[in-house]
């Protein structure tokens, strides 16, 4: 059998699909063939690297040369130049904003080199699709360990002791619901685990789901072990079809090599795990709720206590923990508590799978160390702002998180300090806002969310945020007032005292952080009829400058309202009111002429 | 016109792999959807009453929860717009209203010759690449007006040739 010598690595996440990474791959495989290389070079599609702004990308080992934002013709060019030739191709290297270009980025650019990888540690490294990969990084060797050397009350004292909180959004004790789940009395018991990756913004779950399935089996098995369940499901969300394939290979392959099913090692444990899939209600995230939608009901939260540690699926004491929380499962139980707790902060143990998104350069996930301060999250590693203008807030915890200022990027990144700024940590999605993006509009967005997403049930979330987003859409619109502003925090504090469920308490949380911090733009929409970012269309105006504008007409040929008059070679007047402010003026200005003023 | 056994022999199909009587019923609804092309007819939702041993009412509650069901029938391609904040502050807004204009539609709407349906989605975890589309089951992301405009007329000249 010849060896191989090149093992390329292609991140088949999403992200890099979406980019065009089964083209690439494709034409990698047909120019491999051709020069008669597909015994020697061998391909394997990842799970997500990472760096999606990057994408499509790939690591050819054993250089371990890093290619981005591939082509077809660049694979084509790889093969000839670098697998053939043994020439690196300097073009798709990743290139430093110094110009210098890193053949080695996933070691040394500071977005991959800063990173501590648990949740993750094998996504973007194995074949998914591949048991084996997975064994060999050390797979199932957490649930022999814990079969073979550890009763089922050492596994949970192991996982309290390590501190692990649940990575979902609450920031719950994992070791502390397993214990309740192990003392709660009933023959049945069951293993949730929640990928119902739903906060806008955040797409950890996914990754590992699509890139590391058997960690999220194996540590279901563990629970199962710990709590005395036989049974678990995972609850996916049906957005995420890759990630629901790649979970049912997984599990075909976890039975047949023995790691779920009867007798598991040879022991008297047996667990099972069965996929059931949502269909498109982001409040099926709450526990309560996600039990309703498995047994095939509305998913609709209820009063909690009993919690679902006492009752949960089919009545029976249930442990329900998110992926990115099982994901941890598996290294602590081998490396032992003792080493998670060296890692983060004291309260907030270990590390924290973070989504970059918005206007930051590095968009992509990335794990770092809790305790980490936002300053080098958003700079270092995720390389500042993407639009060249200053980065004026991020938005943590989705539509139950807050907007946290600027002026506090040194602010540690744990469970309590995003808290103490009226964020959250919620699940770690990071919205990147510049200084283009108005705090009111982000406040009213996350209502429309809201309201769409409220299940109805309960009147303070049901009847309240939408009251609410009145008052924002009249802030916005121009028509707003004083008493506006305090009408939406009396409101907001009732909502958050009153809702049955997690999304509703947290659904005021969005705009009373705004009002906070950005109290002055909400003044500026009221009392100002302004709109500070020039956002908002009603309190917006455009504006020919004179001086600029040469009479060339393309201004008033794009407008689709014919709002823009003028002779050729003449100065163009806009009229405010017919224009709908789509923008498209400016776009296609190319002396600068045409600007947006406020009010 | 629906073939009520054929929907009989697919819910009991799935009701194989239930663990309990109705917790396949979401996972039927889902491959009944698929059958039909993007709805269910209310007649086959009768049917998987009946398989699963569920009232109507309880068959249509779910169906009617759930944003991804629906009981018309839908376009070919269903496009779902992510209207999410990461989104949102990407550009989302401009593609929103590229597609509304270059589909002549409104959100849950269907354009006229049945290919397009319009829907709003949550966030479909593609931040790293926002703007983002799902069409189907297939992403498009670092969305421009021009590349939306691309990708209808293309799902255009592959829908008519069915």
């Amino acid at each position: 059998v010849p060896l191989t010598t090149s093992t390329i690595l292609i991140c088949a996440g999403g992200a890099c699909i979406s980019s065009g990474e089964t083209s690439v791959k494709e034409t990698l495989q047909r120019e491999i063939k051709k020069y008669g290389l597909d015994e020697v070079v061998r391909i394997v599609e990842t799970g997500c690297m990472g760096a999606c702004s990057l994408g499509p990308i790939m690591v050819i080992y054993p250089e371990g040369v890093f290619y981005q934002k591939l082509t077809p013709q660049a694979a084509v060019k790889i093969v000839q130049e670098h697998l053939l030739k043994g020439r690196i191709v300097q073009e798709h290297l990743y290139r430093m904003p110094t110009g210098e270009v890193i053949p080695e980025a996933m070691d040394k650019l500071p977005f991959f080199a800063k990173q501590v990888k648990i949740a993750t540690r094998n996504v973007g490294y194995i074949d998914p699709g591949n048991i084996e990969e997975y064994i060999a990084r050390d797979g199932y060797f957490a649930l022999t360990k814990a079969l073979r050397e550890m009763t089922p009350d050492q596994v949970v004292e192991e996982i309290k002791r390590s501190g692990l909180r649940g990575r979902g959004g609450a920031g719950f004790p994992t070791g502390l619901k397993w214990e309740l789940t192990r003392k709660a009395k009933g023959d049945r018991k069951y293993v949730v685990c929640n990928a119902d990756e739903g906060d806008p913004g955040a797409f950890m779950d996914r990754s590992v789901l699509e890139g590391d399935p058997h960690t999220v089996l194996e540590a279901m098995a563990i629970a199962g072990y710990a709590v005395g369940a036989q049974q678990g499901y995972i609850y996916v969300r049906a957005e995420y079809p890759l990630a629901i394939e790649r979970l049912q290979i997984a599990i075909a392959q976890a039975k047949e090599y023995g790691f779920l099913g009867q007798n598991i090692l040879g022991s008297d444990f047996s667990f099972d795990i069965e996929i059931r899939i949502g269909a498109g209600a982001f409040v099926c995230g709450e526990e309560t709720a996600l039990i309703a939608s498995i047994e095939g009901r509305r998913g609709q939260p209820r009063v909690k206590p009993p919690y679902p540690a006492q009752s949960g699926v089919w009545g029976c004491p249930t442990v329900i923990n998110n992926v990115e929380t099982l994901a941890c499962v598996p290294p602590i139980i081998i490396k032992g508590a003792d080493w998670f707790r060296s890692i983060g902060t004291p309260t907030s143990p270990g590390t924290k799978v973070f989504a970059l998104a918005g206007k930051i350069t590095n968009t992509g996930l990335v794990e770092v160390p809790m305790g980490i301060t936002l300053r080098e999250l958003l700079y270092e590693i995720g390389g500042g702002s993407s639009t060249g203008k200053k980065i004026k807030a991020v938005q943590t915890g989705g539509p139950s998180g807050g907007c946290i200022p600027a002026e506090y990027f040194d602010t540690p990144v744990d469970y309590e300090s995003l808290q103490k700024l009226g964020a959250i940590m919620g699940s770690g999605g990071m919205i990147v806002m510049d200084e283009d993006d108005c705090m009111v509009d982000v406040a009213k967005f996350f209502l429309e969310f809201t309201v769409d997403e409220s299940c109805g049930k309960c009147t303070p979330c049901r009847e309240g945020t939408r009251q609410m987003l009145k008052i924002l859409e009249k802030i916005t619109s121009g028509e707003g007032t004083e008493e506006d502003l305090e009408e939406l925090e009396r409101l907001g504090n009732i909502i958050k005292d009153t809702s049955l469920c997690g999304l509703g308490q947290t659904a005021p949380n969005p705009v009373l952080s705004t009002l906070k911090y950005y109290r002055h733009e909400y003044e500026a929409h009221v009392k100002e009829k302004r709109c500070p970012a020039l956002r908002c269309k009603a309190l917006v105006r455009y504006v020919i400058d004179s001086s600029k504008c040469v009479g060339c007409t393309a201004c008033a040929r794009v407008c689709p309202v014919n709002a823009i008059s003028g002779e050729l070679r003449k100065v163009h007047s806009i009229d405010n009111d017919v224009c709908i402010r789509c923008g498209s003026c400016i776009e296609v200005c190319r002396f600068g002429a045409i600007s947006k003023v406020s009010p | 016109v629906v073939d009520r056994e054929a929907v009989a022999e697919l819910v009991r199909n799935i009701k194989k792999q239930a663990l309990e009587e109705r917790d396949m019923l979401i996972n039927a609804l889902h491959q009944i959807q698929d059958r039909f092309g993007n709805y269910i007819p209310v007649e086959a939702a009768k049917v998987v009453a009946e398989e699963l041993n569920v009232p109507e009412s309880k068959v249509y509650e779910v169906l009617t929860f759930y944003t991804m069901f629906s009981t018309k029938p839908r376009g070919k391609y269903i496009i779902r717009v992510c209207v999410n904040l990461p989104c949102h502050v990407t550009g989302g807004r401009q593609i929103v209203e590229t597609l509304k204009e270059t589909l002549g539609i409104d959100f849950d709407q269907t354009t006229k010759d049945g290919l397009f349906t319009l829907e709003r989605t949550s966030c479909l975890g593609l931040c790293g690449v926002a703007p983002v589309i799902m069409v189907n089951d297939e992403y498009y992301g670092d969305l421009t007006p021009k590349k939306v405009k691309e990708i209808i007329e293309n799902l255009r000249a592959r829908g008519d040739a069915r």
